[in-house]
């Protein structure tokens, strides 16, 4: 229940190609995460899975049945958009059961359906009201339980936290991470917030202009990206690129992520001067001008002092410097 | 909102909409009130307000007695009703295969729609007649219909457009992903998000089309298919003309357009669309 293959998969608009040829197999039960910069079709990619975009060629494949012309609603797959997208003069109740009324299912199934979604998601208290009467969290706690109701095998999630306030956006993704496990169905989730992809993501596709750079578990993105791009979009704050010709490497580039950089007076390979400083209680970040390799950032756990303009050394960990040829692809 | 603007400056605003209103509103005054005075009083002081001395309901008696006039009421409201209905049920179709669907001229099809809103059908008047002529449709409500259909379309087509294209993408999507036809997201999500364009152009589509002398005159002047606009002109003569039937006749085809309009301009200010989406 729950396993998707895309195969060969394009799309075109015109003569511009958004999607490049896309190839993915999602198993049971697993929660895949699309992440990207925008503009990369990883939402176009999502639809397409939906079928509320075409296919220009290639194939979707759902448990085995080849869904690539099939409408959206016969897929069996629900989707939750990044604007709610609630039907406004439809109750809480009749946004949640309207897709199983649609097919079909009796009134009685449909609320006892709706009735298990709302108690699930605490949304019981708002059954009765419209969207307009709720806050921005429950509406979205609406959407996805608009989804949960129709029981799919497969969960789209699109941008679902855009919308939201920090705070909530934490919340919220707690919320679906639990929902994943307590439901165990296969997710499908886009965002471009690397943060939200690390915490929910059994595995992470990282999107780059319609083609797929590296598929893999978080960790194994974070600790062996195959390119300058992976590699600088996973981790917060973002990896270091060092020039590695000056260093006297072979490789041309050098990265290495700002935890895995420290702040050395004697005998460091790279000096530079202070430019700025971020303390954030348990962890400081300090920004570093250097020549040739430009601002570098340092992260240090706990709180450390340095004035603006201070003269310091730096001196990576050379067990997690990571080495890539001038056209960013890595060298092992 | 109020408390915020510059106090001279919200005085002037109202002191320019109130002389506009006043403009307005002076003619259907004139109007109403020497419906039901004597024609004497109507020449001697026109701009007075009726007295018991020359109240006289003289016109509104001859222009019920006069003539067919409740059957011209009737053809005028079946004539606007019907095409106002047409307009805005083929504009906003029109309107959303035009902002909802990709295909090839999408652009060329929306530009040559709204090409109407430049060109005065009138200018087609003589075309039209053979037309009609040819497809026996002279005096019948069916040839106002649907030049009238015509008429409002262009502007309909323009405007209802403009406004699906801010309709949520994500929200027509998810009645795709639940299952809806592409007949209930039109009927169902999008009108209702539409509803104060709708009303809008109901409003610009209506008034000329009640009013209009034209096209009555021309295709539909028979005594069965005349409309009220069109009905008041046998009380004006080329050598007498009866004023205050004339007035009367007027003054009574105010209150249909005026009831349509209340109810329209109703939809444009009820808000119960907000927070659909975000």
């Amino acid at each position: 229940m729950g396993s998707l293959r895309l195969a060969g998969l394009t799309k075109s608009f015109g003569r511009t190609e958004i999607i490049k040829g896309i190839d993915l197999s999602v198993a049971n039960g697993e929660f895949v995460v699309f992440v990207g910069p925008s503009g990369c079709g990883k939402s176009t990619l999502l639809r397409m899975i939906a079928g509320l975009e075409d296919v220009t060629t290639g194939s979707v494949t759902l448990d085995g049945q080849d869904i690539t012309n099939v409408a959206p609603a016969k897929r069996g797959i629900a989707m939750v958009f990044q604007t709610y997208a609630l039907y406004p003069h439809l109750t809480v109740r009749d946004n949640m059961g309207l897709a199983l009324r649609q097919a079909g299912v009796s009134r009685a199934e449909t609320g006892a359906a709706v009735d298990q979604a709302s108690t699930l998601l605490d949304l019981n208290p708002y059954l009765d009201r419209r969207p307009a009467e709720l806050s921005g969290g429950q509406r979205q706690r609406v959407a996805i339980g608009r989804a949960i109701v129709r029981t799919p095998k497969l969960f789209l999630f699109d941008e679902p936290l855009s919308n939201l306030d920090a705070a909530l956006r934490v919340a919220t993704r707690i919320e679906i991470a639990r929902l994943h496990r307590e439901l165990g169905a296969t997710m499908i989730y886009v965002t471009h917030d690397q943060v939200e992809a690390m915490t929910l993501a059994d595995r992470i596709v990282v999107m780059r202009a319609g083609v797929v750079e590296q598929v893999g578990p978080p960790m194994q993105l974070y600790n062996d990206p195959s390119n300058t791009f992976v590699a600088g979009f996973i981790g917060s704050p973002r990896m270091n690129f060092l020039k590695g010709r000056a260093l006297g490497e072979q490789s041309s580039i050098m990265g290495v992520r700002p935890e895995h950089l420290s702040i050395t007076f004697s005998g460091s390979a790279i000096s530079g001067s202070v430019s700025h400083v971020e303390a954030l209680g348990g962890e400081t970040l300090v920004y570093v001008h250097t020549e040739p390799h430009g601002l570098l950032t340092v992260r240090l756990f706990g709180e450390h002092h340095f004035s603006v303009g201070q003269a310091v050394g730096l001196t990576p960990d050379p067990a997690r410097v990571f080495r890539f040829d001038a056209e960013g692809r890595r060298l092992r | 909102m109020a408390a915020r603007s510059h106090p001279g400056r919200a005085l002037a605003a109202h002191a320019v909409l109130i002389v506009y209103t006043l403009i307005a509103l002076f003619p259907v005054w004139i109007i109403v009130i020497n419906s039901v005075k004597s024609r004497r009083a109507i020449f001697g002081a026109p701009l007075a307000l009726p007295t018991p001395a020359t109240w006289d309901p003289v016109g509104y008696t001859t222009v019920l007695e006069n003539g067919d006039v409740i059957g011209y009421f009737l053809n005028s409201a079946i004539v606007t009703i019907v095409s106002l209905a047409m307009v805005l049920l083929f504009g906003a179709m029109a309107a959303f295969a035009l902002s909802e669907y990709r295909f090839r001229g999408n652009t060329l099809m929306g530009l040559y729609l709204a090409l109407g809103i430049m060109i005065p059908i009138r200018l087609g008047t003589v075309a039209i007649l053979q037309m009609m002529v040819a497809a026996g449709l002279v005096n019948t409500l069916t040839a106002l219909i649907l030049v009238y259909t015509a008429q409002g379309l262009p502007l309909a087509v323009f405007i209802l457009s403009e406004f699906m294209r801010n309709v949520s993408d994500d929200l027509k999507n998810a009645g795709r992903m639940d299952g809806l036809s592409e007949y209930a997201i039109f009927f169902r999500l999008v009108l209702p998000l539409v509803r104060p364009a709708m009303a809008t152009v109901a409003v610009f589509t209506m008034i000329p089309i009640w009013n209009d002398l034209w096209f009555p005159l021309i295709l539909a002047p028979s005594e069965e298919t005349k409309t009220i606009t069109l009905g008041s002109q046998v009380f004006i003569g080329q050598f007498v003309t009866n004023w205050n039937a004339v007035l009367a006749a007027l003054a009574l085809a105010i209150l249909p357009v005026l009831v349509l309009y209340l109810i329209f301009s109703r939809q444009l200010i009820r808000g119960i669309t907000a927070g659909a989406v975000k």
